[in-house]
C-alpha cells in the first residue's frame, strides 16, 4: 500500500536535512510502528506523507497504492485515504466542529466522485462514532478542538479518522497526553478500524501503547533512516535497553 | 491680516445645498424644526464637507470621496423577509415608515410626527462642528421611527427597523428608550432594493434607563454603489448592559459613527463589530466612548476582512472621567488582509484621567494562519473550501457571542453567503 523509497527531505525555510534516504513498506492490513528517539525524524515524516509543504523532498519517491503522492496537496492526499492523526490538534475558534466534520466528509465523497451525505444520515453517522469513543456531544458544538482537553482532542482525532474511513492512517504520538483509560478507548477505536485492506502507521516513543495496538512491524528510525526493523519484540527489545545498542550496531 | 478664504464648493457640496433648496416647503417640521434644519443647512454649507485637517475624519476625507449626490430614487421600493422568522418589522421603505402593530410594553411613534409637532426641534442639533452626519441628518431628516420599551418589559420578538432604498437620498431617525430593566433586541437593517446609487443617513439615538438589557445589531447591507452615513449615539444608566453588533456588508463609502456614554455605575458596553470589506469601497467605524463614572466597563471587538482594493477604518477613542476609577475597557482591532491592495488603518486613542483602572488596546493584521489551513485540507478539504471556513470562522466568532441561535444562524449565512460572492 505505502512504499518509501530512497526519500530525502529537507525543511523548506532553511534547508536543513531531516530525512536521508529513508525506505519502508507497509502493506494493506498491517500495522506499522515507527520508534526513535527525539529528533529522528518521526514527526517529520508524518507531515510529509500528509503533504505539509514546510518540507521539501529533494530525492526519492512516495507511491501509494502504486502511484507517486508527492504531486497532491494534502487534501487531495486525503482525499485518496490517507489520514493524519495529528501530534497536536490544532484549535480553530469559529468553525464549529459539526460543520468541519460535515464539509470534511462531503468535500471528500465530492473528490471520489461519490454523493454528499444528508444531513439526518450524517448527524447518525456522528452520533454513533462518538458514542463509541465516549465523546460528549455537548463537545461537537463548539469550536473545532477549542477548550478540548488533551484527551478529547486526540479522541476527536480518532472520531475525525473513523468518519472518514481512510485506507492509511497515520498516527502521530497519538498516546502523548492521554491517560490510561483515554489510552484504552483512543486504542479500541483504532482497533476497531484495522482491516485486511487498511493499513495503519503507527509513531510512538512509548511501548505502552503498542501493548494495546499490537503492530506487526516495527522499525526504528534514526537521523532520518529506518536502521533496523523487526516485529513486535523490536519494541520490548528498545523498552529495555533503549535505543543506544540499534544505533551503535547501524553506524 | 489673516484672511481665511473659503474654497469653492464641490460638487457634492453643492449638490448638498441645491437639494435642501429644493426640498424648501417639503421638508416635516414647525418653525422651531425648521429653523434648526436651516442652521444646519448653512453649517454644512460654511464649513464644506470635512477634510482629513479635521482630526475625527483624518482617515475618511470625506470632501474628496463623496463626489456627488445620487440621481432622484424611484418612489418605492419592496421589503425584504426579516432577518429572524417572526420579528416585529419596522419598515422604512424608501425612507417613509409604516403602521406596524406593537406589542403591550412598546410605544410606537413615526418620527416625522415628532418633527410635525416640533416635539423633535431640540434633537436637530450637531454634536460639534465636525459632526458631518448630525448636520447632514438634521437637515433632511423626513421620517424614521421613535419607540419606548415600558420599565420592566422585555420585548420577546426581534425588532427590526428594515430600511430599503432604491437609489435617492433617504434621512432617517431612530429614537428609542428603553425602560429601568426593560430589554429588548433590535436590528437596524440596511437594504438596497436597486443597483443605481443611493445615499443614505441615519441617526440613532438610544436612551438605556438603569438596569435595561439590550442588544442592538446595525446591518448594513447597501448596494455597491451606495453611500451610508450612520450614527449611533447611545447613554447607558446605572447597570444598563449594551451589546453592539455593527455588521458592515456593503456600500462604497461608509461611515458609521458610535457615540456611547456609559453614565451610570455597574454599566457595560459589549461592541462587536465585523467589517466585510470589497472592491473599492471605503468603510469607517468610528467609536467615542465615555466611561464618565466609576465602575463602569466595556469591551470592543473589531474583526474585518479586507479583499480586493478596499479600505477599512477602525477609529477607537475611549474617555476615562477622572471620577472613573475602577474603569475596566478592552479593545481589540483585528485584521484578516486577504489582498496586497486592501488597507486597514486602526487608531486607538485613550484619554484617562483616572489612576485607578484598567484599559487595553491592541490591533493586528493577520494572514490566514498556515497550520489552520494545513489541518483543514488534511482532512481533505480542499485549499479553496478550507481558506472560506477560516475567513468565516474568523468573524463568526463574534458572532457567536450572541445568545439568540436563529439570530446567530441567520447572520452567520448572511455573512458566508457575502464571504462566497466576493471570495
Amino acid at each position: 500500500m505505502l512504499e518509501i523509497k530512497n526519500l530525502h527531505a529537507r525543511i523548506a525555510e532553511d534547508g536543513t536535512e531531516i530525512i536521508r534516504g529513508l525506505n519502508l513498506t507497509v502493506k494493506a492490513g498491517e500495522v506499522a510502528a515507527i520508534m526513535g528517539p527525539n529528533g529522528s525524524g518521526k514527526s517529520t515524516l508524518s507531515y510529509i506523507l500528509a503533504g505539509r509543504d514546510d518540507y521539501e523532498v529533494t530525492e526519492g519517491d512516495i507511491l501509494y497504492n502504486g502511484e507517486s503522492i508527492l504531486e497532491l496537496d494534502p487534501s487531495e492526499r486525503a482525499a485518496k485515504g490517507i489520514f493524519l492523526a495529528f501530534q497536536y490538534p490544532v484549535e480553530i475558534p469559529g468553525v464549529a466542529t459539526m460543520q468541519f466534520l460535515k464539509v470534511a466528509m462531503n468535500e471528500q465523497r465530492k473528490a471520489r466522485g461519490e454523493e454528499e451525505l444528508k444531513t439526518p444520515d450524517f448527524i447518525k453517522l456522528v452520533k454513533e462514532a462518538a458514542a463509541s469513543l465516549e465523546i460528549n456531544p455537548d463537545m461537537l458544538k463548539r469550536p473545532l478542538n477549542v477548550g478540548f482537553s488533551g484527551g478529547e482532542k486526540k479522541r476527536a482525532e480518532i472520531l475525525q479518522m473513523k468518519l472518514l474511513a481512510p485506507q492509511l492512517c497515520v498516527l502521530d504520538e497519538t498516546d502523548s497526553g492521554l491517560d490510561i483509560d483515554a489510552l484504552k478507548i483512543v486504542s479500541d477505536g483504532v482497533n476497531a478500524l484495522r482491516s485486511p485492506d487498511r493499513a495503519v502507521i503507527v509513531i510512538t516513543h512509548y511501548q505502552r501503547l503498542l501493548e494495546h495496538i499490537v503492530p506487526d512491524t516495527v522499525h526504528v528510525l534514526y537521523k532520518g533512516q529506518v536502521i533496523k526493523s523487526g516485529t513486535k519484540d523490536l519494541a520490548l527489545d528498545l523498552e529495555a535497553n533503549g535505543y543506544a545498542g540499534i544505533i551503535e550496531a547501524a553506524a | 491680516m489673516n484672511m481665511q478664504t473659503k474654497p469653492p464648493h464641490t460638487a457634492a457640496e453643492q449638490a448638498i445645498v441645491d437639494s435642501f433648496a429644493e426640498m424648501i416647503g417639503q421638508l416635516p417640521g414647525d418653525a422651531p424644526v425648521t429653523a434648526a434644519r436651516d442652521k444646519l443647512l448653512s453649517d454644512i454649507s460654511t464649513s464644506g464637507l470635512p477634510t482629513r485637517r479635521i482630526e475625527s475624519w483624518h482617515y475618511t476625507d470625506l470632501r474628496n470621496l463623496m463626489r456627488d449626490l445620487p440621481k432622484p430614487g424611484k418612489g418605492s421600493a419592496t421589503l425584504a423577509e426579516p432577518l429572524v422568522r417572526g420579528s416585529l418589522v419596522l419598515p422604512m421603505v424608501q425612507g417613509q415608515s409604516g403602521e406596524p402593530s406593537a406589542p403591550e410594553g412598546l410605544e410606537l411613534e413615526p418620527f416625522m410626527d415628532l418633527l410635525v409637532s416640533g416635539a423633535a426641534a431640540k434633537s436637530l442639533t450637531a454634536r460639534g462642528s465636525d459632526d458631518l452626519i448630525g448636520q447632514f441628518n438634521g437637515a433632511f431628516v423626513q421620517d424614521g421611527y421613535s419607540f419606548t420599551v415600558a420599565a420592566d418589559t422585555v420585548i420577546d420578538e426581534i425588532i427590526e427597523i428594515q430600511s430599503v432604498q432604491s437609489g435617492g437620498q433617504v434621512h432617517s431617525r431612530y429614537a428609542a428608550s428603553f425602560g429601568a430593566k426593560a430589554g429588548a433586541t433590535v436590528i437596524e437593517r440596511y437594504l438596497a432594493d436597486t443597483s443605481d446609487a443611493g445615499l443614505s443617513t441615519a441617526v440613532s439615538s438610544l436612551e438605556l434607563a438603569d438596569g435595561a438589557e439590550v442588544t442592538w445589531i446595525i446591518l448594513q447591507g447597501c448596494g455597491d454603489a451606495d453611500q451610508h452615513l450612520g450614527q449611533l449615539n447611545a447613554r447607558l444608566g446605572a447597570d444598563a448592559k449594551l451589546k453592539l453588533y455593527v455588521i458592515n456588508a456593503g456600500g462604497k463609502l461608509v461611515r458609521q459613527e458610535l457615540h456611547v456614554e456609559a453614565a451610570g455605575e455597574g454599566a457595560h458596553l459589549d461592541l462587536r463589530c465585523v467589517n466585510l470589506l470589497a472592491g473599492e469601497s471605503h468603510t469607517d467605524v468610528t467609536l467615542t466612548l465615555g466611561h464618565n463614572v466609576p465602575n463602569t466597563t466595556s469591551s470592543e471587538i473589531v474583526r474585518n476582512v479586507v479583499l480586493n482594493r478596499a479600505r477599512g477604518v477602525f477609529q477607537g477613542q475611549i474617555r476615562v472621567a477622572q471620577i472613573a476609577q475602577k474603569t475596566d475597557a478592552q479593545m481589540a482591532c483585528n485584521t484578516l488582509l486577504l489582498s496586497d491592495d486592501g488597507e486597514f488603518a486602526a487608531k486607538p486613542e485613550l484619554e484617562i484621567f483616572a489612576d485607578d483602572v484598567v484599559c487595553a488596546h491592541g490591533a493586528t493584521v493577520i494572514d490566514i494562519d498556515h497550520n489552520h489551513l494545513f489541518y483543514l485540507m488534511a482532512r481533505g478539504i480542499s485549499e479553496k473550501s478550507a481558506r472560506g471556513l477560516l475567513v468565516n470562522g474568523f468573524v463568526d466568532e463574534l458572532i457567536d457571542e450572541l445568545d439568540n441561535e436563529e439570530l446567530v444562524e441567520a447572520l452567520e449565512t448572511l455573512i458566508e453567503q457575502w464571504l462566497n460572492d466576493h471570495g
